[in-house]
């Protein structure tokens, strides 16, 4: 675990043991104090056993410590099958002398007391069972089952006071679990010697919901987390999960990676997404969250991206076949292996529980990407705080791993989902809202970006459209009547369209005028022309006949004065040559 | 391996009746007394017809386990069966018969 890793950090105080038990070792900056007892306390059924065996099995299989496991309770068989369910290969541990197991049988009918005794004997066994496997690792489960073998308390006592004062001396790391009860950390009080480090587990219902949780109470010469830890007992043994984790210094990446709508992605920055952050899609019913989800996931692997998808409303064949519908074929992918469903409704198993099944996947699969559709279903298994810290936990998780979370959320027909969120806004890096929008007796969906951090991103509304080819973002119409979309839109386009024709068409009709005109002039020029010369012509005519009148005149004139022989010098003689000339 | 009949004879020292196995850790002032009282309880009411073994634990560790030992000192009664165990420095003559088997539980107080 990572958390192993920081051990050296914070190892100024006393060294640590690692139980490689997940999230325990966080909780406890390292581990259980090493060559120290710690006492698991915890009621019937809380897990004690099963901790402190993974305790056992993960020191001999991954720490190189050897265990020597002491069972008042259970006998060697029992726990073995007990445990094999959770993946502690015990007989084989057991068969390399890794693991040591001793049943203690006390059997109080079987044993008379006459005078004086010590336990001399357990701890003759126990010294002889660690040295046969070089142990260091001890569980001693449960001590307190010597009560009731014993009549004698205060021997008993002493000899519990001195065991532990030996388990010290002898360098072991201890796990003793102990029975609460009667409202008493343990029936016996064994928190009196056992007082370096003490664990409580507690398994309780709520609303027909188990939980169970650990507390680390006591923690000699640590820091540790005090907080109670919801656990798991799983395939794979405990889980422990830290509430929050107890730093806040995962890396931030630059990488960037598509969103797998083009034109999302252009809003986004031209690029998408940052890997490793975390991304809120929120919107009401039917506004294509899942949609979006499975664009992204479809992305994802495209890239060759492992991606994992939580669903709790749809099983994985209703979201392949409700994908396919809009074109995006998911089952190629489930069937290479780099997607991966896991439904589950966590209303099922509780909050908590549902969480470390989330945990356990996601560390399982490693995918670089994971979905989880939708969060608000989270809701159903606890409340507002509870899911406010399971979100937390999830997306400080993620981070972590640098994997990129992607959350939707259902939002209420008529509620304000920025407000409706609050709770959780501010852990997102990426808050993409859905809108429904009603007009003109239908319904359209509108998307934008309400925040996202660390890059420059549109603050425009864009129409969201299923096609069958997919997700399509179209640019709205913003007009006199506010934002327009789908058929709205459409018409609003075509009236445009229209108008731009009509006006085209106006001024098509205006140059033909003009030619028209052009060529009516002209015409009208001609035709004034032809007038001007046939006038021009008559006009002419006409004098040229005054004037061939008047030269008759004349020469009549003259013709008469020469029959007369008149005088040569005559006005009207002298004005005839002028009006000729 | 059945026990012989009640017969006090001495014939074979390993056909006794009474089997007793005492395990002590080490030479101790309770190993020393319980060692000393069950010589005493024995020759006054075995009456000769017992074999007692001593397993020092610290010299065999291993042996602890096979009769579950915890208590030291502890005497196992291997024969006659059922096997019983009586803890303590067996100081406590009365303990020691009831433990035996000898007496029945009479204090009926």
């Amino acid at each position: 675990m990572s958390s192993a890793k920081s051990k050296g950090k914070t190892g100024l105080g006393i060294e640590k043991c690692p139980t490689g038990i997940r999230g325990l070792d966080e909780i406890m900056l390292g581990g259980l104090p090493k060559g120290r007892p710690t006492l698991v306390a915890g009621s019937a059924g809380s897990g004690k056993t099963v901790l402190a065996m993974e305790f056992l099995a993960r020191g001999a299989a991954e720490f190189h410590e050897n265990g020597v496991y002491m069972a008042f309770e259970e006998t060697g068989q029992d726990l073995i099958e007990n445990t094999a369910s959770f993946g502690f290969n015990l007989p084989e541990l057991c068969a390399r002398k890794k693991i040591l197991l001793d049943h203690v049988h006390v059997d109080r009918s079987e044993i008379e007391e006459s005078g004086a005794y010590s336990l001399e004997g357990l701890f003759v066994r126990l010294e002889n069972a660690i040295k046969t496997v070089n142990a260091k690792r001890v569980v001693l489960d449960t001590i307190e089952t010597l009560f009731s073998g014993f009549s004698n308390e205060s021997i008993l006592r002493a000899e519990l006071a001195r065991l532990f004062r030996w388990l010290k001396t002898a360098g072991v790391t201890a796990v003793i679990t102990g029975e609460s009860g009667d409202g008493l950390l343990t029936r016996h009080g064994l928190e009196e010697y056992v007082a370096d480090c003490v664990i409580v587990l507690d398994h309780r219902v709520a609303e027909q919901t188990s939980i169970r949780r650990l507390r680390v109470m006591k923690y000699r010469g640590s820091l540790h987390g005090t907080n109670e830890y919801a656990f798991l007992i799983g395939k794979k043994g405990i889980s422990v999960l830290p509430i929050t984790s107890l730093h806040l210094d995962h890396e931030a990446s630059k990488a960037r990676i598509s969103t797998g709508i083009p034109r999302l992605d252009t809003m986004l920055d031209g690029k998408g997404f940052y890997r490793g952050s975390s991304v809120l899609l929120s919107g009401g019913a039917g506004t294509g969250k899942s949609s979006i989800s499975a664009n992204f996931v479809r992305a994802a692997c495209e890239r060759g991206e492992r991606a994992l998808y939580f669903a709790s409303e749809q099983s994985p064949s209703e979201i392949i076949r409700n994908m396919n519908s809009i074109g995006i074929e998911l089952a190629r992918w489930a069937a290479k292996g780099l997607l991966r469903f896991h439904a589950a409704r966590p209303t099922l198993v509780g909050l908590e529980q549902h969480l470390v099944l989330l945990h356990e996947v996601i560390t399982e699969f490693a995918p670089a990407v994971v979905v989880i559709d939708p969060i608000t279903n989270f809701g159903a298994a606890g409340n507002a705080m509870e899911v406010k810290s399971m979100l937390t936990r999830i997306i400080d998780f993620l981070k972590e791993r640098q994997i990129t979370g992607f959350f939707t959320s259902l939002t209420a027909a008529n509620s304000n989902p920025e407000e409706s969120e609050v709770g959780i806004s501010s852990q997102i890096d990426t808050w993409l809202l859905l809108r429904n929008l009603e007009s003109n007796g239908e319904r359209n969906r509108a998307l934008y970006v309400l925040k996202s951090r660390g890059m420059a991103h549109s603050n425009q509304i864009r129409e969201f459209v299923l096609t069958s080819r997919g997700v399509e973002l179209l640019d709205v119409y913003i007009g006199s009547g506010g934002v327009l979309t789908g058929t709205a839109r459409a018409a609003q386009e075509a009236q445009e369209q229209a108008s731009v024709l009509a006006e085209k068409q106006e001024l098509e009709r205006k140059r033909a005028e003009l030619s028209r005109r052009r060529v009516e002039l002209k015409e009208r020029i001609e035709a004034l022309h032809w007038d001007f010369r046939s006038e021009e012509e008559k006009i002419l005519t006409c004098m040229r006949q005054i004037e061939e009148r008047e030269r008759q005149v004349a020469r009549h004139r003259l013709d008469m004065a020469h029959l007369r022989r008149a005088d040569a010098a005559n006005a009207n003689g002298h004005r005839t040559r002028n009006v000729r000339a | 391996m059945k026990p012989g009949k009640h017969a006090g004879g001495k014939a074979g020292s390993k056909e006794k009746h009474w089997k007793l196995r005492l395990y002590v850790a080490g030479h101790t002032s309770k190993s020393l007394a319980a060692i000393a009282n069950l010589q005493i309880f024995c020759d006054e009411y075995l009456s000769g017809d017992y074999q007692i073994e001593v397993v020092d634990l610290l010299k065999h560790p291993q042996l602890a386990a096979g009769d579950q030992i915890l208590a030291i000192p502890t005497l196992v009664r291997k024969l006659p069966t059922p096997v019983k165990k009586i803890i303590g420095d067996l100081s406590k003559t009365e303990q020691v018969l009831v433990g035996l088997d000898l007496r029945q539980e009479e204090q009926t107080v």
